[in-house]
């Protein structure tokens, strides 16, 4: 194999896949990048096993061939040569090493052959449908914070895509939650995915996900089996395996009549919350919202610390009412909403229901903490 | 040189007339006040503050006083689960009968000794109102186990207006009088030396060791009597040339390290009287475990899992007196080559025995494969006080053991744990 690359589409390739790449593992092929070249083009393959990351760039290819080379040490190497450089990559005869060349460095590095690397992309996709990119982006964006990271509910240690009913009709949704805290998003449903059976995908794949999402692309192809989706966007294609499991009931935990409403804007209160928050020094602490006509009081105390009051102007016209949430999470969705926030409160045991004023398709739901 | 008087608590300076290797040098002085002999000499008697207690044949003291007709004969604890000694009493112990001996053994040394079964109710009754006490002189305590534990006494002079070595003589006298049973006091700057000076003086004894004396008493030793330090190792360091303290304790450090790695650098510590380790109390607990050795390797998975289920349920029991819960549940395999295998999970926070086996068993059932074991633990990691537990669940799992797990716990405190069949 020969080929010579510009470092910039080499780093960025490299950058899409070798996030995946685990520091420690077992299998030493797991630590490579496997590299193959033809048709002008280098592709880059990663992989833990369970996520399979690809990626290509333009190159010109001199004797085709592929191979599978140390993945950071690569990437590292490459991330330190000066911008714009041409880089090239060449398999030494006989030696088992790969020589990269750029001006006056000249690195070698061990390789391993390409036969013996895993892969996880074959395999039979029962469903494929395409939905625009900055959907797919705000989908995750607006319930990533809420997947769980307790082991032991593994079903919650990812974002439960599935088709649904939402308020205009068919859509493709986005749930996760930590049983503390949800996060619900539509979108609507996207030309073949119809039937589409519900799936769990994990949150280390999403987070590889969000950082392939950062591209030029519009469209996104998904394709799905009942154990594995697979994303293609570009060049670039994520293949991860599901969640085994089933997504609790979620709808039946989603407050329907909440009938004391609170409008606040966003901004202020997340200001006041944060400030309040500095009080708690775990912020697992309780803090207290006291309503009453048309005023919010933030209060936190802790006999060690010290106390916090906060009062923030509301629209609220509805029984007094006090209630105590994680401090963290009220910041989390605080952070969803961008204008004005709708509150939606039953009792200080009852969960709240929680709406951006200008996003129809999604909501929050939170639990308070016993004060 | 200062002299405390262990029965009327009185300090006082005195010329010691028979300085000398000899252990029990201090008979020498009388107190000039109540003319007792039970007297502790030191250098620096007014300047330590790290004590190790250690009640003397706790078991067997406890049963002598339940039982004043045992008190001149020899006791043995033990003929429970395992057929082995736990506590021989004193005079028991003058037949060479040791704990850990097979009790066919010790039949065979103390033919005319009382045997009994263990009475675990008796024991952890006691230790905790000992603990008590313990408590009611300094908050930094820290039970290494049902009858030693070590107390951080820094501090505390102002409060009490005694000095630390008064304040452990005060309590071994209530010890005596509350609770009819004799412990013995080791006192020094750091709980390594507090640990030694405890053995040094037994039973009924009261050490000092200050760092100063540590060629003088440890270095001629052979490094078996340091703490830690089995017939293994010692061996194992014998080959190599390390035959004394002393003989770790002048090595070259960095040459020590580099050879035996994290231990060396302990034993390096400790053979020259160095700990940094530092009492901790309940109060900044980071983690609870429990583990146990089986008396042989042991393949068989049912057998290891009635083990592991015991140990949770000891260990679900101190995270709820510690009022604690744990959000990694973590377990810990021993194999017979003595490679040692630790696997955890994250959950949500729990202290119930039926959760906490739950995911134990699920990550051993993992390991089986490399089975015979010879020791299986539990732990409980990234703890939290149970009060800030108090996020409402939206899918309403809470855990219903909970409930019933304390119920238990009321009941058994009452009526002892045996009354109840495991689940």
């Amino acid at each position: 194999m020969r080929l010579t690359i510009e470092r910039g589409a080499l780093l960025n390739a490299l950058g899409h896949v070798t996030n995946v790449v685990e520091r420690r593992t077992t299998v030493p092929i797991l630590s490579n990048v496997l590299i193959e070249a033809r048709d002008g083009v280098a592709t880059f393959a990663a992989t833990d096993l369970d996520i399979e990351v690809i990626d290509g760039a333009n190159a010109d290819v001199e004797q085709v061939g592929s191979l599978t080379v140390p993945a950071h040490t690569l990437y590292d190497i490459v991330r330190k040569l000066p911008e714009g450089s041409q880089v090239k990559l060449e398999l030494a005869n006989d030696s088992g090493r790969i020589s990269i060349t750029s001006g006056r460095s000249k690195y070698y590095l061990p390789v391993l052959p390409a036969s013996d690397f895993p892969s996880l992309g074959v395999g039979d996709f029962d469903k494929t449908f395409e939905i625009e990119l900055p959907a797919l982006s705000r989908l995750i964006d607006k319930t990533k914070f809420a997947i769980s990271t307790e082991e032991t509910r593994y079903y919650l240690n990812g974002i439960y895509f599935h088709g649904a009913t939402g308020d205009s009709g068919p859509c493709l949704r986005a749930v996760a939650t930590d049983g503390h805290r949800l996060a619900q998003s539509d979108y609507p449903m996207p030309e073949g995915a119809n039937d589409m059976a519900g799936i769990i995908i994990p949150r280390k794949t999403i987070l590889e996900l969000r950082r392939l999402l950062e591209s030029e692309e519009e469209v996104v192809e998904i394709a799905t089996s009942e154990s594995k989706i697979r994303f293609s966007l570009g060049r670039a294609t994520l293949t991860s395996k599901v969640i085994d499991g089933t997504f609790p009931d979620y709808e039946r935990v989603i407050p329907k009549e909440n009938p004391h409403v609170m409008t606040v804007d966003n901004s202020e209160f997340a200001r006041a919350v944060d400030r309040v928050a500095t009080m708690a020094v775990e912020r697992l602490r309780p803090i207290k919202l006291a309503l009453s006509h048309d005023n919010l009081t933030l209060t936190f105390s802790n006999p060690e610390a010290g106390e916090a009051r906060e009062e923030v102007e509301v629209q609220y016209d509805a029984p007094e009412i006090e209630i105590g949430f994680n401090a963290k999470y009220l910041l989390d969705i605080a952070g969803q909403v961008s204008n004005q926030a709708l509150f939606y409160f039953r009792d200080s045991a009852s969960p709240t229901l929680v709406k951006d004023a200008t996003d129809p398709n999604s909501l929050y739901v939170l639990m308070p903490l016993r004060v | 040189m200062p002299n405390l008087c262990r029965d009327c608590i009185n300090i006082f300076e005195g010329q010691n007339r028979n300085e000398g290797p000899n252990k029990h040098e201090y008979y020498a002085e009388q107190c000039p006040n109540c003319h007792s002999r039970r007297v502790v000499s030191h250098n620096e008697l007014n300047n330590l503050y790290i004590a190790h207690i250690d009640c003397d044949a706790y078991y067997a003291a406890l049963h002598k006083r339940e039982n004043p007709e045992l008190k001149n004969v020899p006791v043995i604890i033990g003929g429970g689960k395992r057929g082995v000694v736990s506590t021989a009493c004193y005079i028991a112990r003058s037949y060479g009968v040791k704990s850990a001996m097979p009790t066919f053994m010790a039949r065979k040394l103390c033919p005319n000794a009382v045997f009994i079964k263990p009475d675990m109710k008796l024991y952890s009754e006691n230790a905790r109102k000992i603990r008590s006490i313990f408590e009611e002189i300094t908050p930094s305590v820290e039970a290494v186990s049902i009858d030693e534990a070590y107390l951080d006494l820094s501090g505390t002079q102002k409060l009490h207006g005694l000095n630390p070595a008064q304040l452990l003589a005060k309590i071994a006298n209530r010890i005596e009088d509350e609770i009819g049973i004799t412990i013995s006091i080791g006192l020094s700057e750091n709980k390594f030396l507090a640990k030694t000076a405890s053995d040094m003086d037994k039973p009924r004894g009261f050490y000092i060791i200050s760092k100063a004396e540590v060629p003088k008493l440890l270095w001629n030793r052979e490094i078996g009597f340091l703490h830690g330090v089995g017939k293994a190792t010692a061996a194992r360091f014998n080959k190599l040339g390390y035959k004394l303290i002393g003989d770790i304790a002048k090595a070259n450090k960095f040459k020590f390290i580099s050879q035996f790695g994290e231990h060396g650098e302990w034993l390096y510590n400790i053979a020259n009287g160095n700990d940094n380790r530092k009492v901790e109390s309940e109060h900044n607990t980071k983690s609870i475990s429990t583990e146990t050795t089986f008396v042989e390797d042991v393949k068989d998975y049912e057998y290891i899992r009635t083990a592991l289920k015991n140990l949770c349920e000891k260990l679900a029991r101190t995270a709820r007196i510690k009022k604690l819960v744990g959000k990694t549940i973590n377990i810990k395999l021993k194999t017979h080559d003595f490679k040692t295998i630790t696997r955890q999970i994250s959950t949500a926070p729990t202290q119930t025995a039926k959760t906490i086996f739950k995911f134990a068993d699920e990550m051993l059932k993992k390991e089986m494969a490399r089975s015979p074991f010879r020791l299986i633990g539990i732990g409980l990691s990234e703890l939290l006080d149970e009060n800030s537990q108090n996020n409402y669940d939206l899918f309403m799992e809470v855990d219903k053991n909970l409930e019933l797990e304390r119920a238990i716990d009321k009941i058994s405190d009452k009526f002892g744990r045996d009354i109840f069949k495991r689940f």
